[in-house]
């Protein structure tokens, strides 16, 4: 199984992060894992405004898939992301496996990515137009026409929805299909004010997220999950990190406050983050060191256990 | 039609997300005019171009103030005040805030008002608290040695912004509201054809609703009229990084592009936004 590389445990999560030109003021790019906007084959305009609109604890989103279509992407936003340092993460979602392997032959040539997100996730895949991946044998088809197209070495994750009776066995399905690892989940199937279907994101679905994380870590685990969903404070990123969680990505927070980020990177740097109890001390030791040998300490040093412990001891901070 | 040359940001004049004090509160006649302290903002500030300021994290989308006027000095540095009207969850919660409140604020954000090269004469419509957007840019023309026009319009009397501070900034002031409270009867929309013959302006700059900035732009283009508008859209980041505000423009090669108020504006050439098609 392929290593992420990551350098931190914080990503920016799809469609959270802009083309990363308008992050950058707020946060360094340099090293960041920067996980792009879903993108498809051709442009996609997206829906009508209104497109995001704010809910209890959450926003609704609608926005369609807007993205550019990967040929301008790769000619615009990625050069730029590249050349900013940051580890890009190309997130895609296609309307058929061929699309999927279309895609990824295009990004197969494509220097400086750092890796594939396949989004599997999407709230409403029908009015979406992309590839119905509900059902776990369709999600693992669609990692497993992505893993064909790409070198062996390139990381994909699989980003699978927050639809707990079910995402133990996608997550399953899809590693077995190759990924490298899951990430959970997306925003929520739910419906806009008017009636138009929708996806709901943000605080609302922290502790949804975190559910899914702990079951998947508990049944899968040699599966590398990323926990994403409602993150938005250190304590929220530890809390994932302490159930097993290689590392979390971060969206909605982004939208209201653009230096959640950095600063969720600056405190978590220097912390061995890959903190195990004992439901997950039985997990491969050796996979863990491959997904973080940027920035694990040295796995000879006597003092790395103890400090592990010693996170364990006072998880708080 | 005059040479208008977009203000481009530089980038080490790009916005800052900053603890903001509110410095001081006042009413002024529907609305709340909040003076507010934060680093790095002042500074960077150009015509056209507003702050965003979050709330809590039980209400994420970020609320966009139309910054009315800064100050380059005081006791707490340059500060900057910003109109709110108590209307939403948002707008009440900014309007209750007492002097010394402490508020998550992030700015300069957007694409500040393109300047003609030239002194031209320049009409600049106003309309409710939107017309906030236009008093700095108002100085700035002024400094600039453009004749300044100004067509202020609100509903009512309580919801005209700044109509003295306007006749200290332009050489004439055409006051209108809905009501006839005050000024003359009617809407920016109803007079802003008279306002662009009889200033023979060459540019017209408008912020207010949406429904007006579209007859400002229709009646400038038919006469040759070069238009900026400040446009308001739902902005639930203001940072452009949720594509949520997207404007649909005409490019350059004739096709449709879609383009965020928040960062690509919310200053646009009036003639390229496609009005009917903006939902």
């Amino acid at each position: 199984m392929s290593g992420l590389g990551l350098r931190s445990p914080v990503m920016v999560a799809s469609g959270c992060g802009g083309t990363g030109r308008e992050l950058a003021p707020f946060t360094d790019l340099d090293g960041l894992a920067f996980v792009t906007r879903t993108l498809t084959s051709g442009a996609r305009s997206g829906g009508p405004t209104p497109r995001l609109v704010e809910s209890p604890s959450g926003f609704l989103n609608a926005v369609g898939l807007h993205n550019p279509g990967l040929t301008v992407f790769c000619e615009t936003e990625l050069r730029w992301l590249v050349r900013a340092g940051a580890q890009v993460f190309v997130s895609i979602a296609g309307s058929s496996l061929a699309e999927y392997a279309e895609l990824s032959r295009s990004l197969g040539r494509t220097p400086g990515i750092a890796g594939v997100e396949v989004n599997l996730s999407v709230p409403d895949p029908e009015g979406a137009g992309v590839f119905d991946a509900r059902e776990p044998y369709l999600a693992a088809s669609a990692i497993s026409v992505v893993r064909r197209e790409l070198p062996r070495d390139l990381p994909v994750l699989a980003k699978l929805r927050l639809d707990v009776s079910r995402a133990v066995e996608t997550a399953r399905a899809v590693s077995e299909a190759g990924a490298s690892a899951v990430v959970l989940g997306n925003a929520l199937p739910a419906a806009m004010p008017d009636g138009r279907p929708a996806g709901l994101s943000g605080p609302a679905l922290r502790p949804v997220a975190l559910r899914c994380v702990l079951e998947v870590v508990r049944a899968l685990p040699g599966v590398a999950v990323i926990g994403a969903g409602g993150v938005e404070s250190t304590d929220h990123a530890r809390e994932h990190l302490r159930a097993g969680a290689v590392a979390v990505q971060v969206g909605t927070a982004l939208l209201h406050d653009p230096t959640t980020v950095s600063r969720l990177v600056s405190d978590l740097a220097g912390a061995p983050h890959l903190v195990r109890g004992s439901d997950s001390d039985h997990r491969d030791q050796h996979h863990h060191r491959d997904l973080h040998d940027h920035h694990a300490p040295d796995p000879h040093d006597p003092g790395r256990d103890h400090d592990r412990r010693t996170d364990l001891r006072s998880p708080a901070e | 039609m005059p040479d208008v040359v977009p203000t481009r940001a530089l980038p080490d004049r790009g916005p800052v997300h900053a603890t903001g004090e509110v410095l001081a509160t006042r009413r002024a006649g529907a609305y709340r005019v909040l003076t507010l302290a934060v680093p790095g903002i002042p500074e960077r500030f150009r015509p056209g171009q507003f702050v965003a300021v979050s709330l809590d994290t039980a209400h994420l989308a970020r609320r966009p103030l139309w910054i009315h006027r800064v100050r380059a000095t005081g006791t707490h540095g340059a500060t900057l005040e910003v109109v709110v009207e108590p209307c939403g969850v948002g707008g009440r919660w900014l309007s209750a805030l007492p002097q010394g409140a402490r508020l998550p604020v992030t700015g300069p954000l957007g694409r500040p008002f393109a300047l003609p090269r030239e002194s031209v004469p320049c009409l600049l419509v106003g309309e409710g608290y939107a017309a906030a957007a236009l008093f700095s840019l108002a100085e700035r023309l002024r400094d600039r040695e453009c004749p300044v026009t100004m067509l202020v319009a609100a509903r009512d009397e309580a919801h005209l912004l700044s109509a003295l501070e306007a006749r200290r900034l332009a050489r004439s002031v055409t006051v209108v509201t809905e009501d006839g409270s005050v000024g003359s009867r009617g809407t920016a929309a109803t007079h802003v054809g008279a306002a662009l013959d009889a200033s023979g302006a060459p540019v017209v700059y408008a912020a207010g609703a949406a429904s007006t900035l579209a007859v400002v732009a229709r009646e400038a283009s038919a006469r040759g009229v070069s238009s900026q508008v400040a446009l308001e859209r739902p902005m639930p980041c203001a940072t452009g990084l949720c594509h949520a505000c997207v404007v649909p423009v005409l490019g350059g090669d004739g096709g449709v592009l879609q383009v965020r108020a928040c960062l690509e504006g919310p200053a646009l050439p009036g003639d390229r936004v496609l009005w009917d098609e903006l939902g």
